[in-house]
């Protein structure tokens, strides 16, 4: 230890937020440069709320440099489609929205299908397709390797075949913060630039710098279907058991998806301070509220090996 | 539920304060199947309750462990064919933070694919956690470990006894191991050149000793717990006293009034007023503005990200380092690096590769191998030895001369870690192949140097050189026969292009070419082969001929696709 001692200290302590922070403006710097055709995904989700901010100071004072593409189950909540067109605008970024049109138009819901196939044709057949259309190379997706064990493997840019798959066994080294954009026609990148943030940075990060995020995070008294510990929101009306009655519950969404499929939890937090303070007593992961993950041992990673984010 | 844990009242704000407290410190791991490494990193996310109580229940009942007891290492291994064969193949990360510092794990799997797992979670890694088996002693995979973990420039080396709970307690087992591991710890730091600092401690993974809480069976040991360890060893290496090297990712110019290069510190730090030099072109300007979008800055230091406005117009793009005047980097064409071999397919010397260093590509050719590191051992050598090698297969480890078609500013790797690291892209499956660290660098020569810094602005612009010529300069990549390089020659000067022949062996040639490419030839480098067609490459585009090929067509179509025969405009030298 004597030897470290003497290191030079006259660098100012920086915190973990500002360099996770530092981290993921090269990369989104890197991706914006070396491809010809980014794009950011986004889920209207604090995670999308983050990295949305820090594309931001990335380019700044230039505007972002690529659109911002939706990809829209019909299932959404409609606070985060008004709140998505809000935001855009306020950033001044191009928005796409893409939808699985023939599939929504057939009435495809997780209870009529399972969540599994559900998810295949309005979640990852919608993005591929999405991609394919505007002919995208790179895509930049809110996730984090704290959310799920497979994803904890996932490379910063995860390179995926043409027809958009992971291969969890064949995936490129990523040394320093050397990353290789080179792919072939027809190949892509999916980039995670908050690889390394857990869901205590997202929302210290939205606490510190203002960042807006949906209503739905906080606690207010909602209509639910309550079925033991679930509370299931009343969006869709066909979530309903036959004779099923809402009740008005003080609750809040973890994470945002799908109405059908994220469940509220009983919750008091009406502010980020609320919500911090409550991570903090947590004893649950943040999905497990999100009906998909749990449905098969490994489900997420056979998801992500279709083309899933 | 919904009941907070905590104090109450609770206060945001003295909480966010320590929070910010806290900075961030980086380890890896290391070791293999059945050190039970799996299990530490699953006590240590345990023991700190850094896991959720569905998650701890998810594995309850499962494993391979006593019943009632958990098994810690399905906590952490991810991957479902890991499950079905009960070992991790990947690096996977993990998160976990204690009440003075957040943790980043690089949890890097012990077998056959180690080197290349293992290299690439220790490049980012402040520490490396190496686990021994104590009734195994310091094995041929421990001095891999070692090895891979201080050619990689990890400072701290945290050897952690393990199954101590096996031998007793024995603190004679422990001290003899220690003793082993610091003799070999000197031979490695000979080798690779960076100096590693190692903490020695007893463990059992299993039960927890020495863990998170100090251990009970194990008086004799007055040291640190790991975690303890963890807390106090110093975090990043980001010292701000170190010379400044700053890589431009992108210049951003949004209207006609800001003209700001982006990029992040990758060590030292810059103030307004402070004097930059751009290589490998050698301007220098002074540092106007730190802008960022919370408001300029009146110091940046690594490893923030910001833009930098500078005093005066000088040629800057994407790929060229900003470093201190006082202190600049080497400008070069020549390296001797360490390779560490990541692919299937082995080196090929003389074969061209892209080498990205810092934020942009250059095309690269093995000149030469120096020699491997034996990493396995043989009925003659043992692991560590240098042998002579004529190439590298997948996770082997030798030293290598690497020549460059352009000049970049590089650092030993000793010295800066960001600036002396680089890696090697197969082009043609664009696959990453090596990681490469900097031993040396051959300065170009002096007049060379200066060409460069002046070359554009200097008597004759590129742009006359192009109405001069009809096309831009380059160096065009010609690997195969001489036969066919000698028609791709004719058929360029027959279509009046200005050409100069190199061969790529010769000493310099990299350096000629890039002097020459600057004066507007299209300079042919080529390599002989042996094989029955010739590939042509530049800037991205290739061609294949083979002997009876037609060329003119196509070698127009390369040089119109790779932008040589459009004017150069404005924005030539930007992204």
């Amino acid at each position: 230890m004597n030897a470290v001692s003497t290191l030079p200290e006259t660098a100012p302590k920086l915190s973990h937020l500002r360099q996770l922070e530092a981290e993921s403006i090269h990369i989104l710097r890197e991706v914006a440069s070396e491809f010809e055709r980014p794009v950011m995904l986004y889920s209207i989700g604090k995670d999308s709320a983050v990295m949305l901010r820090l594309a931001q100071k990335a380019f700044y004072p230039a505007p972002i440099p690529f659109p911002l593409l939706h990809i829209d189950t019909g299932f959404k909540f409609r606070e985060m489609l008004d709140f998505r067109d809000r935001m855009a605008r306020q950033v001044g970024a191009e928005l796409l929205v893409w939808r699985n049109e023939p599939a929504i138009a057939a009435g495809t819901n997780p209870i009529a299908l399972d969540t599994k196939r559900c998810c295949g044709l309005l979640k990852t057949q919608a993005l591929l397709d999405g991609l394919r259309h505007y002919n995208f190379d790179a895509a930049f997706g809110g996730a984090r390797r704290d959310e799920e064990k497979s994803r904890a493997k996932e490379r910063i840019y995860s390179f995926r075949d043409s027809a958009g798959q992971w291969d969890p066994k064949n995936q490129r080294p990523e040394l320093w913060n050397l990353y290789n954009a080179r792919i072939h026609p027809g190949e892509s990148i999916r980039v995670f630039p908050l690889s390394n943030w857990t869901e205590m940075d997202v929302w210290q990060y939205i606490h510190l710098e203002n960042i807006p995020v949906v209503d739905l995070y906080f606690a207010r008294e909602r209509p639910m279907y309550v079925r033991g510990d679930a509370l299931l929101p009343t969006e869709q009306s066909f979530m309903a058991l036959p004779g099923e009655k809402p009740q008005m519950v003080r609750c809040r969404l973890r994470s945002l998806g799908c109405s059908p499929c994220t469940g509220a939890i009983r919750s008091d937090a009406a502010t980020i301070p609320d919500i911090i303070a409550e991570l903090i007593s947590f004893r649950s992961s943040e999905r497990a509220n999100r009906v998909i993950d749990h449905d098969q041992e490994g489900s997420m990673e056979l998801k992500k090996r279709e083309g899933y984010f | 539920m919904t009941t907070p844990l905590i104090e109450s009242p609770f206060s945001l704000d003295d909480f966010m304060a320590a929070e910010q407290q806290k900075d961030l410190l980086r380890f890896s791991t290391a070791g293999s199947v059945d050190d039970g490494k799996s299990t530490l990193i699953g006590r240590l996310l345990y023991d700190t309750r850094s896991v959720y109580e569905d998650q701890v229940r998810s594995i309850e009942g499962k494993g391979t462990t006593a019943p009632g007891q958990l098994d810690f290492a399905l906590l952490t291994d991810g991957l479902r064919a890991e499950r079905e064969q009960g070992i991790t193949i990947d690096v996977a990360y993990r998160y976990f933070s204690t009440s003075r510092r957040k943790f980043i794990i690089a949890d890097t799997p012990g077998h056959e694919q180690y080197t290349r797992n293992m290299a690439t979670g220790s490049s980012t890694a402040d520490a490396t956690i190496v686990l021994i088996d104590a009734r195994k002693g310091v094995l041929p995979q421990s001095r891999r470990h070692a090895y891979i973990a201080s050619l990689l420039g990890v400072r701290h080396l945290l050897v952690a006894v393990n199954k101590m709970d096996l031998v007793d307690y024995s603190r004679e087992r422990f001290l003899a191991i220690q003793s082993d591991f610091t003799t070999l710890l000197d031979q490695i730091a000979a080798d690779t050149g960076n100096p590693v600092q190692p903490h020695f401690l007893p463990v059992s993974a299993l039960l927890g000793d020495n863990v998170v809480h100090r251990s009970a069976s194990m008086p004799w040991y007055t040291g640190p717990s790991l975690i303890e360890l963890l807390e106090s060893l110093p975090a990043s290496r980001h010292d701000a006293a170190a010379p400044l090297r700053f890589a431009v990712q992108r210049v951003l110019r949004p209207d006609a009034s800001f003209r700001g290069f982006a990029g992040q510190v990758a060590s030292g730090s810059i103030r307004p007023g402070d004097s930059i030099t751009a290589l490998p072109s050698g301007r220098t300007a002074r540092v106007a503005r730190i802008a960022t979008f919370d408001g300029d800055l009146d110091r940046a230091h690594a490893p923030l990200s910001v833009t930098l406005v500078l005093d005066r117009e000088i040629d800057i793009s994407r790929g060229d380092l900003l470093v201190s005047t006082s202190s600049p980097a080497t400008i070069t064409t020549d390296l001797e690096a360490s390779l560490v071999w990541m692919d299937a397919h082995d080196l090929v010397p003389g074969r061209r590769y892209l080498l990205k260093h810092a934020s942009h590509i250059v095309p690269a050719t093995v000149t030469a191998l120096d020699h491997r590191v034996l990493l396995e051992e043989d009925a003659h050598h043992q692991t560590l030895d240098h042998i002579p090698a004529a190439t590298l297969s997948l996770n082997q480890i030798g030293v290598a001369s690497l020549r460059l078609l352009r000049p970049i500013a590089v650092d030993r790797y000793r010295d800066h870690r960001l600036t002396g690291s680089f890696i090697l892209i197969d082009p043609a499956t664009n696959s990453t192949v090596a990681a490469g660290i900097v031993r040396s660098a051959q300065p170009i020569p002096a007049s060379l140097a200066a060409h460069l810094a002046t070359s554009h602005s200097g008597p004759v612009s590129p742009r006359e050189r192009f109405l001069r010529w009809g096309h831009r300069g380059a160096i065009l990549s010609l690997t195969g026969p001489t036969s066919i390089a000698d028609r791709v020659e004719r058929a360029l000067f027959h279509d009046g292009r200005v050409t100069l022949r190199l061969n790529a062996s010769q000493e310099s040639s990299g350096s000629l070419a890039a002097h020459a490419a600057s004066a507007g030839l299209l300079v042919l480098l080529h390599a002989e082969t042996d094989s029955d067609s010739l590939t042509v490459a530049v800037a991205n585009h290739s061609l294949t001929v083979a002997e009876e090929d037609s060329l003119t067509r196509r070698l127009e179509t390369l040089l119109a696709d790779a932008g040589l025969l459009h004017q150069p405009g404005l924005n030539e030298y930007e992204i």
